[in-house]
């Protein structure tokens, strides 16, 4: 196995749920884990006579998620039903669109380990309804949940343009965060809001011919670490049956797998590509929609910097680390609270570890997003500029953000109150380093003439003058003196 | 007249209508749904060469609702016309080889 060159190809399908209050085609509020069967309506159930009429908020934000990820938009878009009998589709037809999807051809830029981005193109993103839950068994009968019978649900496809777990993986994220900077969808995955389903096979290289393996489908997956773990299963299945019977794809043998977390395994449903029939035509019930300019113009007022954008500026721009970067820009709320931030002069580097280091932790705790900390951009800018002026250390920074953090306030008296305003005067600072130096004879000679123990003497003496400042001297006009009166 | 639905596609038709059709019924229908193609079929007859495809009858375009909530069904009155019922879910043969979720 270990010398069959080999390449990894994944195309990957999304549904995304979209954040509106209502259902795509009738009034029922979306709920999650409410009681069964209690956020229905004649619409929703599919009772004959009933007529659907489109959610606008839903097609703008299908609009808004395909202009993110760079899709020509259609300017004339139709609603096509979709049959299969399954009971948790009422209506015994699916509404989605089929030949004039609203969106095609775009592409998203996907984060690579390298600190690069990758192009991964979009074939199409269409619009839809979900179906309700089948949620147990009762013997040879199934209960059936309509709560979630027509929630909106956005299926975006991709082409077949990642080769790794790790970029499925990575574009799985950043579709994340993109919904989530939109505000069209939560993306809470536990909530079942995003499902993915990979399309994996292997092009092996033999004897210098190439040789593609039979395409898999994993089924629904719902959490990130499900669709790595399972394009990276498939890719050690497929290369052992074609080491061990030289299968190749063909017509038909595209097979459908479920994912198994417990075994942590592909489990095989269906082996032949059932011939599909699902008999499209125009939705008589729903009349099409035109896009005009004025209105995707509108929509497109309504685009926010992208997350992959915002963090490769902060770290080209700002210097960040690609690691600091990405956690800055997990979330928008905390993206633009650090870049409005250094815009008002403050370093970035100074801002993210104050951010990172203590804000997100505040946060976190609080439950609410940085932004919503009881700091203004001003206040953390100043208090930025003061660790950097050497006015305040920077443990005291830590101390004054979370003082703020939890009381307002402004940065400068809350150091004044609190002690916490580093001495600079040179002559005070002066008289201290005498002191230290004539109490502490023996570490004076090691400082001086000992090279084994210098540098230790030397770190002895440091912290004996911040001990006498109370921590309040600032260590940068410390360090100078000893060294220009220790001559090292 | 030849047979433009022969029976094959009758059964067809009906399995995926998940119909239940007698051999009877299967040569009654091949013979109805050929007579009603082949009627259809006089539409052929028109040149529609310059002729936009319609994606809908009505010359209406974009009725759209605001995301508006609206009072649902109560648990009871949405259950009350099911065949079958378990506590608040409505109660359905199991389907084997599930493919819900779209
Ligand atoms: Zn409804």
């Amino acid at each position: 196995m270990a010398d069959l060159d080999y390449k990894v190809i994944v195309g990957l399908e999304i549904h995304v749920h979209l954040a509106t209050k209502t259902k795509i085609f009738c009034g029922c509020e979306l709920a999650y884990g409410d009681t069964a069967n209690t956020h229905v309506c004649p619409v929703c159930l599919g009772m004959p006579g009933s007529l659907p009429v489109m959610n606008k908020t839903a097609l703008e934000y299908s609009i808004l998620t395909g202009l993110a990820l760079n899709c020509e938009i259609a300017k004339f878009t139709k609603w096509d039903r979709k049959s299969y009998y399954y009971p948790d589709l009422p209506k015994n037809y699916q509404i989605s669109q089929y030949d004039l999807p609203f969106s095609e051809h775009g592409y998203i830029e996907i984060p690579l380990e390298s600190g690069e981005t990758k192009k991964i193109r979009i074939l199409r993103a269409h619009l839809e309804e979900d179906a309700g839950k089948n949620t147990h068994t009762l013997g040879n009968f199934s209960a059936i949940d309509l709560n979630r019978a027509g929630t909106p649900l956005l299926e975006i496809v991709t082409e077949p343009d990642m080769n790794s777990a790790e970029e499925v993986g990575a574009l799985a994220r950043e579709l994340q965060r993109i919904v989530r900077y939109l505000g069209v969808s939560e993306g809470d995955m536990q909530k079942g809001h995003m499902r993915f389903e990979p399309n994996i096979n292997l092009h092996i290289t033999k004897n210098g011919e190439v040789f593609k393996t039979p395409i898999s489908e994993v089924k629904n997956l719902n959490s990130f670490r499900a669709v790595e773990r399972s394009v990276a299963y498939e890719v050690r299945r497929q290369l052992a049956a074609f080491e061990e019977t030289g299968v190749t794809m063909q017509m038909g043998n595209k097979a459908t797998y479920g994912w198994d977390d417990d075994k942590q395994m592909t489990v095989l449903q269906r082996e032949k590509e059932e011939a599909h029939d699902y008999r499209y035509f125009p939705d008589p019930d729903l009349v099409p929609v035109d896009i005009d300019d004025a209105w995707l113009g509108e929509i497109k007022g309504r685009l926010c910097e992208l997350p992959i954008q915002m963090q490769v500026r902060f770290a080209k721009e700002y210097g960040l680390s690609d690691y600091d970067a990405g956690v800055l820009t997990a979330d928008r709320a905390t993206a633009e609270f650090f870049d409005g931030t250094v815009k008002l002069g403050a370093d970035a580097k100074r801002v993210c570890n104050l951010l990172t280091q203590t804000g997100l932790k505040l946060a976190n705790e609080k439950g609410v997003s940085v932004d919503q900390l009881r700091i203004s951009m001003e206040n953390l800018a100043k208090l930025a500029k003061m660790a950097d002026g050497g006015d305040v250390s920077a443990s005291a920074a830590t101390t004054i953000f979370e003082e703020m953090a939890e009381n307002g306030g402004d940065p400068a008296q809350i150091a004044e109150a609190k002690n916490l305003v580093q001495k600079s005067d040179a002559g005070e600072i002066e008289a201290l380093v005498d002191a230290v130096l004539a109490e502490n004879a023996k570490a004076v000679e090691d400082a001086k003439n000992n090279p084994k123990k210098g540098k230790k003497a030397m770190g002895f003496l440091m912290g004996q003058v911040m001990q006498k400042s109370k921590g309040q001297a600032n260590p940068k006009i410390v360090s100078q003196l000893l060294n220009q009166k220790l001559n090292v | 007249m030849t047979t433009k639905i022969d029976e094959a596609q009758v059964r067809r038709v009906a399995l995926l209508g998940r119909l239940e059709l007698s051999d009877e019924e299967v040569a009654q229908f091949s013979g109805q749904l050929s007579d009603i193609v082949t009627y259809i079929e006089k539409l052929n007859e028109l040149d529609t060469d310059n002729v936009e495809p319609l994606a809908h009858c009505l010359p209406v375009h974009n009725v759209l609702r605001e995301d508006v909530p609206k009072p649902s069904l109560t648990n009871d009155q949405a259950l009350a016309n099911a065949p079958a019922r378990e506590n608040e879910y409505f109660k359905m043969p199991k389907v084997l080889g599930d493919n819900s979720g779209a």
